[in-house]
């Protein structure tokens, strides 16, 4: 009778906050997002490899920077975008939120490990180091602590909202950090260079920016796949003794 | 076109083996967090199977 009535009603996007609703809407988005993410890649790697020159003074080398760049600003957005769902969590109470946070996480703490590591990568035979403690790879290193927090608190916790409640607060408390690794550069005296791309003013070929962001999109293209994989995973967890989710499982295969 | 040959390609200006040692330990990143999210979800659809055998197993014996 329930499902009725709300069938009935005029559709809003708020229907989908219900897992009952998101789980199929979500299944049938993740092909498009994996299938776009490929093709985008795809013509990431052709333009990466074979159509930007080399930088007149770095030679190969700069050519991380097409998976360095996204990876670090993935690494951020990802976190103010857990953070976000976080906090939705606590205002409206929406379980669906936390799914979205937790399954948020380990993408996250994963293009932040990439981002130090291809930094790594790229600082040896420009910097002629791996590593220095300045502002700009102290704070994004703090930023992959954060996350491994946030995920173990999670799975330290046996009650589901006990764990979204504990792991929620620590996601709000650690977004302080996320403006500080983006104006580190500014703030302080950092060997990391400043930013390229600016809102007025991009200090880089057009060629070498469109490549850049073709790989920016194929990265924003693959979390949301994955990460809707991992909710619905969550949502199978979660909800395993209700009937809707037997028949879904039962369509699906 | 940036190389005349494979292995300039792979050279990559003597800048390779950083180059791939980026672009592989993301490769590597991204199969295992897909082979990990495709396995959960078939160890988690299989449990529930189970279980629901399990439960009409039950109903048939009352």
């Amino acid at each position: 009778m329930a499902a009725e009535q709300s069938e009935k009603k005029p559709t809003s996007w708020l229907r989908f906050s219900s897992p009952r609703n998101f789980y199929p809407l979500a299944g049938k988005m993740i092909p498009w997002f994996m299938g776009l993410a490929i093709v985008l890649v795809l013509a990431g790697l052709y333009m990466t490899f074979f159509v930007v020159p080399p930088d007149y003074q770095q030679g190969n080398s700069y050519r991380i920077m097409y998976i360095h760049v996204p990876a670090a600003w993935m690494s951020m957005l990802i976190y103010l975008l857990m953070a976000f769902y976080a906090g939705l969590y606590f205002v409206l109470n929406v379980k669906l939120a936390d799914m979205m946070a937790g399954s948020l996480a380990i993408t996250g703490a994963i293009f932040t490990f990439i981002a130090l590591w291809t930094g790594a990568m790229w600082g040896k035979p420009t910097w002629g180091t791996w590593w220095v403690w300045d502002a700009r790879l102290t704070s994004e290193l703090l930023l992959l602590f954060l996350y491994l927090g946030y995920i173990s608190l999670r799975a330290a916790i046996d009650d589901p909202n006990r764990a979204a409640k504990a792991s929620g607060l620590l996601a709000l408390v650690g977004v302080v950090n996320v403006p500080i690794i983006y104006f580190s550069v500014k703030w302080w005296n950092t060997l990391h260079q400043g930013a390229s791309i600016t809102t007025n003013k991009t200090s880089m070929a057009t060629e070498m920016f469109i490549t850049l962001m073709i790989m920016v999109f194929a990265f924003w293209m693959y979390t949301i796949a994955v990460v809707l994989m991992r909710v619905r995973n969550e949502i199978i967890e979660r909800e395993r003794d209700t009937n809707w989710l037997v028949e879904e499982l039962g369509k699906e295969k | 076109m940036n190389w005349e040959n494979p292995s300039q390609f792979f050279a990559m200006g003597g800048h390779g083996l950083y180059i791939w040692a980026s672009y592989g330990v993301l490769l590597l990143f991204i199969l295992v967090e897909i082979f990990a999210v495709k396995k959960h979800r078939k160890d988690i659809t299989r449990r529930l199977k189970r279980l629901m055998q399990a439960r009409a197993k039950m109903v048939e014996k009352e």
